[in-house]
């Protein structure tokens, strides 16, 4: 690519998220550049197989649905970790963002009338869909909802979103670059001005200069290396470039979500789409477990308290033992073969591929998998970075923070689209405002900064460790110690491990100094970014002394309202050896805390009123870097709106 | 158990990049594992033997489209094929007809950015999108019918394997035939078959096709694309002499095959 580019909007990261943005600035008129990895259609969104939540309330299971119940449904399934402004103005948009999808050509499953078959908590049941609704958006089960509402397209929605979002970037004629790696942020500490960028196909550097900067790189699950559902760019490239500023802090890093059916052992996702139509998880016995551990939601709870109880199976001897170790069954077999290899076609598939089974006659093998990274980049409602004007996030590398603690199915893929507008348009009001560029001087000392960073690696000798196996002990760290359920003594443990592989990597060495991309310096660049967030993740886990969401810690079972209901705020000052900790209060508390209604249920319970803790929100997140809004804080929260809600109790 | 066997790879070499080297094969040879995939075994190549090997993964579930190469002369994604279901030899090659990256990545990413633009792969929709409005209704089965050709990853697999696409670079492949097919087929979007009639009709588009077919025989997705073409034939041919194929079917005194029209 040339050295210097010049634009408007700067988007790191073609996936969902990332083109949804650009398509926002590339309308509002500004010039764009998508900078991405790999070919934008080839971005990790497009293995997102269930859908995405939006309370259409379309279908029969859905009536009475509405964008409260919703909201009821989101704060209750981040363990009340959530920014309930946020979470609100994500259920308030989310319609119309589906909807605009199906208009951009997503064939989402429509609506039959007349009756038909489903399996719900184990029994077959007769549904009938109403002439009235027939042909719009179909919507199926998902964990932790009151109603079925997560749209779908077959089992493939993100694929199907992604062609569609990316149709539209190839019409409105957006730059996209792929192949390209965005190294580091070109910033005064208050200000960024774009990114230091690397050619993957050649290995040049270059400098792409913008005026607004917006990282949606997606999540960092290669940090459990191979024990994630994640593809293997989720290296976490952006989030480990903003805590690399010094100034931006990482909102929860230790918020991360396993999901129950990752497929054993390859740890490819099998969709929550097969619990939501009526699949059973079973142990060794072939016993419905979940049936009497969660009477109420059984397979559909929540997927932090899913994957609990089926590592507790396996704790307990439950699990089956295959040639790769202890896993337990997922079965869709009594939905029929019609429905697997329609409905769940994408299942059928990988079962196919990978395993060779079919899984409208087998049992498939699953076990709870490193999933999704509800931790990232902490923004404010709009999508801007806490502490660097001009740099916002958005999807899952941004913690805007709707997910809290726990991330129900369907509401992240509809997160990409519902926050790629927002933060698009945002960045693109930002940019429209801003004519001063950076310093040239500011710009050529962020390009010898990495080009020192490379040519130390190139210049190093020795009998070192291979990046790969600092990456592979990483992994068992990470999966060993700061995975389903913790304890202060592993964490402690991890904390420590991680800082000698942090010492480690700075004894590497390459064994390919080729010219081009090499794909070993590649991985080089990343990984100590990706041992930075390994370490605010296990410690940010360390010092949380409760357990919330997918937060679980044996040695603090309780929830404790009183001491944490607080977002962890991660940085990592420039020149520093370790991260410093602040945090902040979750945001505006809307819906009182309360019990989820399913899952375990100790709670510590607030001892400050409501009213004052909601007080000191807005001062309290500023004092830690949140910028201001054109929007006045705490006014899309639209208050006691949940209160509407009727039915909500499934 | 029988012994593990010794897998012998033979994979093609080149770094555009580096001005020391010429394209050859290299040569490695590793113990097979229970379950190896292309994945894994390319994975442990660059970890262990060659860390310069220049490959492409990303889901590794067969859904991203990044990893096709060619397998013993077939055009493959390499994350799914199982050593197992190979014989002792592997030899692995670079999609033809793309632009070479480095060994075994090849540059798909601009050759479908360009195709999308020349058939141009987007709804086109003359009312704005209103947000307010209920989205418009659409049968199940059309959506599902859409969805069947929307389900191409665009991995190039079937563009390696096209002899058409491999001697002209304006032939917009099998794939951007099967994306024009899902843009037709799809009510929402305007355009008329006159439309498209350039495109589609010209030795770019579907005559160009001289109907090897080796397409739909290695498309991982196994989408038909035989049908594909019979379609946009079909629908070529009617929407310039509509009358034509009623005189044939009525000198044949018998209905039509049934397509969809």
């Amino acid at each position: 690519m040339d050295a210097i580019l010049n634009t408007d909007v700067l988007v790191i990261g073609g996936g969902l998220a990332g083109e949804r943005c650009a398509i926002e600035a590339a309308n509002a008129g500004q010039d764009v550049i998508i900078a991405s990895l790999i070919p934008p259609r080839r971005s990790h969104s497009c293995a997102a197989q269930g859908g995405m939540q939006a309370a259409l309330g379309n279908c029969a299971m859905g009536d009475g649905d509405n964008p409260n119940v919703h909201f009821l449904d989101t704060v209750r399934g981040s363990d009340w970790g959530a920014d309930q402004e946020v979470v609100r103005m994500f259920v308030d948009e989310a319609p119309a963002a589906v909807r605009e999808l199906a208009y951009f050509g997503v064939p989402w499953t429509r609506v039959t009338a007349g009756t038909q078959t489903h399996f719900i908590k184990g029994r077959k049941v007769e549904l009938t869909e109403s002439e009235e609704n027939a042909g719009l958006l179909m919507q199926r089960d998902f964990g932790g909802t009151a109603k079925w509402r997560t749209c779908y397209a077959a089992a493939g929605t993100g694929h199907a979103a992604l062609y569609a979002i990316d149709g539209e970037v190839v019409r409105l004629g957006i730059t996209v670059r792929d192949r390209v790696e965005a190294l580091s942020l070109i910033h005064d500490q208050g200000r960024c001005h774009g990114a230091v960028v690397r050619c993957l196909r050649t290995g040049k550097i270059g400098v792409i200069i913008a005026k607004a900067t917006v990282i949606a790189t997606g999540g960092h699950g290669r940090i459990y290396g191979k024990y994630t559902t994640n593809a293997t760019i989720n290296e976490g490239t952006g989030t480990a470039m903003a805590l690399a500023t010094g100034v931006v802090p990482l909102g929860n890093m230790e918020a991360v979500q396993f999901h129950p059916t990752g497929l054993w052992p390859s740890g490819i996702l099998v969709t929550e789409g097969c619990r939501g139509d009526g699949g059973y998880l079973l142990n060794r016995k072939l016993q419905r477990f979940m049936v009497d551990l969660e009477p109420e939601k059984q397979e559909l709870a929540s997927r932090d308290v899913v994957s609990r109880h089926m590592m507790t199976q396996i704790r307990e001897g439950l699990g089956v033992d295959g040639p790769f170790g202890t896993h337990l069954w997922l079965d869709i077999r009594h939905l029929g073969r019609e429905h697997v290899h329609t409905k769940l076609r994408e299942v059928y598939e990988i079962c196919q591929d990978f395993l060779g089974l079919d899984p409208a006659d087998e049992l498939i093998p699953v076990r709870p998998t490193q999933h999704y990274s509800m931790g990232g980049v902490r923004v404010n409602k709009d999508g801007q970075a806490y502490g660097m004007s001009g740099l916002f996030a958005a999807g899952e590398a941004a913690c805007w923070d709707m997910h809290g603690f726990n991330r129900l199915g369907g509401n992240s893929l509809a997160e990409t689209i519902v926050a790629g507008r927002i933060v698009g348009a945002r960045a693109a009001q930002f940019a429209g405002g801003k004519t001063d560029g950076p310093d040239p001087a500011l710009v050529e000392h962020s390009v010898r900064e990495q080009q020192e960073v490379i040519a130390d690696w190139l210049a190093r000798s020795g009998n070192g460790p291979t990046v790969y196996e600092i990456r592979d002990r990483l992994a068992e760290t990470m999966m060993g110690k700061v995975g389903i359920f913790r304890n202060g003594e592993e964490l402690e443990e991890a904390v420590t491990d991680i800082y000698d592989l942090i010492q480690a990597c700075d004894t590497a060495v390459l064994r390919s100094k080729v010219p081009g991309m090499n794909p070993e310096l590649a991985f080089a660049l990343r990984l100590p970014g990706m041992l930075r967030l390994a370490l605010v993740t296990a410690q940010g886990a360390l010092a949380r002394t409760e357990s919330r969401g997918a937060h679980s810690r044996t040695d603090y079972a309780a929830r404790d309202d009183a001491r944490w209901l607080k977002r962890t705020l991660a940085r990592w000052p420039h020149g520093a050896t370790a991260p410093v900790f602040d945090y902040e209060p979750v945001g505006l508390l809307d819906l009182p805390p309360a019990g989820r209604g399913y899952g375990k249920s100790s709670i510590i319970e607030m001892s400050e009123e409501l009213a004052d803790y909601n007080e000191t929100v807005s001062e309290e997140q500023q004092r830690h870097g949140r910028l201001d809004s054109d929007s006045p804080f705490g006014a899309n929260l639209r208050a006691g709106e949940w209160r509407k809600a009727t039915g909500e109790v499934s | 158990m029988s012994e593990a066997r010794t897998l012998v790879f033979e994979i093609f070499r080149y770094n555009p990049q580096d001005p020391d080297t010429a394209p050859h094969i290299q040569r490695f040879e590793m113990r097979e594992e229970p379950h190896l995939t292309l994945y894994l075994a390319l994975n442990y190549i660059r970890e262990n033997l060659d860390p310069s090997l220049q490959f492409d993964f990303a889901c590794r579930s067969a859904v991203c489209g990044s990893c096709a190469m060619i397998v013993n002369g077939r055009p493959v994604l390499a994350c799914r094929t199982r050593t197992a279901d190979l014989a002792n030899t592997i030899r692995l090659q670079p999609l033809p007809v793309f632009e070479l990256i480095g060994d075994l990545s090849v540059d798909t990413g601009r050759w479908f950015r360009g195709m999308a633009e020349k058939v141009e792969a987007w709804i086109h929709s003359n009312e704005p999108f209103d947000p307010s409005a209920p989205e418009e209704r659409m049968e199940d089965e059309l959506a599902r019918t859409i969805y069947e050709s929307e389900r191409c990853i665009e991995c190039g697999c079937c563009v390696a394997g096209c002899g058409v696409a491999l001697t002209r670079d304006d032939f917009v492949g099998p794939a951007g035939l099967n994306r024009i097919a899902r843009f037709m087929l799809d009510p929402r979007d305007q355009r008329e078959d006159a439309e498209w009639f350039e495109v589609v009709s010209s030795d770019e588009g579907v005559f160009g096709c001289i109907g090897l077919m080796a397409c739909q025989d290695v498309c991982p997705k196994e989408l038909p694309l035989l049908e594909v073409h019979a379609y946009l034939r079909r629908k070529m041919l009617l929407s310039k002499a509509p009358d034509l194929l009623k005189n044939i079917s009525a000198r044949r005194k018998e209905s039509a095959p049934k397509t969809p029209s």
